[in-house]
């Protein structure tokens, strides 16, 4: 638990600065381009690192996983909610582990 | 320059925002549950926190006992993009913001907070901001806590189907913007590609999962950065 209290600290500190230094110091607008086209690319890129391979080994099996997935992809490829390609993926997963259970 | 500072107005505004965390928090907090974090982790790192991306990549970190380092520094690059809405953000601020609101203010300066406050006509005022992000964080607050309470409860085999949730809700930020715009689908396969040699090249496979997402993302950014820059003054629509 103190452990924990310790990584705890460590990313609501690192976190924290980053949002306050600049909001309490700086007045100027960033001019800087490849600065500002990173900054626009950065949450993209951390997302798709973190979704694969990741998504294929975060349920019971991959065939589920792939169906999980196939269904988040066509669903957010016709710009569906965030919550309803969630809740419709956690279905499809759902759906093949029961199939296979039986 | 007209400033808008209605609290009421501030909490019209932040409602969207906490619905729309309470889903995404949830996920989160059947996340960490199921990374072996107590429900009363969960939330703490939520109320200390208030960030989404960040959060997910702190709690595997966390889970294999990483180092502090590492999580330090996979804070610093997932959520550096605050530090350009905060310099973005510092540009609107009314007269009537003091000094001490700035540093409550940029505690709950999230993407969404940010968004709908740099929508607003003219300058914003301290009481418009408090309003604002009110809601929101208690929306993500309380959604981490039904989320991580949820994953003691369930049956494993919802929980465990409830595992990919949050992997949905990425596809659906990123895909719907890399089909509009053609250089962050580009960055988006790059990251994934680099992903995929971390997660099995021997050698490379072997690095901390914290540090890997740090150097593919960088990596992937950093390409598109150069090769096709951003025209917009908004990078962060």
């Amino acid at each position: 638990m103190n452990n924990f209290f310790l990584y705890l600290a460590v990313m609501a500190g690192v976190t924290y600065l980053i949002r306050m230094l600049p909001l309490v110091l700086m007045r100027r607008k960033l001019q800087n381009r490849f600065l500002l086209s990173f900054l626009y690319y950065i949450p993209y890129a951390v997302l798709s690192v973190m979704t694969i391979p990741a998504i294929f080994y975060a349920v019971g099996n991959w065939h589920a996983a792939v169906a999980g997935f196939a269904v988040a992809v066509i669903l957010a490829f016709f710009n569906r909610s965030l919550v309803k390609v969630a809740a419709f993926s956690c279905i499809a997963v759902l759906a093949v582990e029961l199939l296979e259970k039986f | 320059m007209r400033e808008v500072n209605s609290f009421v107005k501030g909490i019209r505004d932040g409602l969207p925002i906490c619905f729309g965390y309470l889903s995404v928090a949830f996920a989160f907090g059947i996340f960490a549950a199921a990374n072996g974090m107590s429900v009363i982790e969960a939330l703490l790192m939520s109320m200390t926190n208030v960030t989404s991306a960040g959060q997910l990549a702190a709690v595997p970190i966390i889970a294999s006992g990483g180092t502090l380092i590492e999580l330090a520094v996979s804070q610093l690059v997932i959520n550096l993009r605050y530090a350009l809405m905060s310099v973005s953000l510092s540009q609107k601020l009314g007269k009537s913001v003091r000094l001490i609101d700035r540093f409550l203010i940029a505690f709950v300066n999230t993407d969404e907070v940010f968004a709908v406050a740099s929508s607003q006509d003219g300058a914003v005022g301290r009481k418009y901001l408090y309003g604002l992000i009110l809601t929101p964080f208690l929306g993500w607050s309380a959604g981490t806590l039904l989320g991580a309470a949820a994953g003691q409860w369930l049956p494993p085999i919802v929980i465990s189907a409830l595992g990919i949730a949050i992997y949905g809700m990425f596809i659906a930020i990123v895909l719907p913007k890399a089909k509009r715009h053609r250089p962050t689908a580009f960055c988006a396969l790059l990251a994934v590609a680099l992903s995929c040699v971390f997660t099995y090249i021997p050698g490379l496979k072997d690095v901390p999962s914290g540090f890997a997402v740090i150097i593919c993302a960088v990596i992937a950014a950093s390409v598109m950065a150069i090769t096709v820059p951003v025209r917009e003054e908004k990078p962060n629509e």
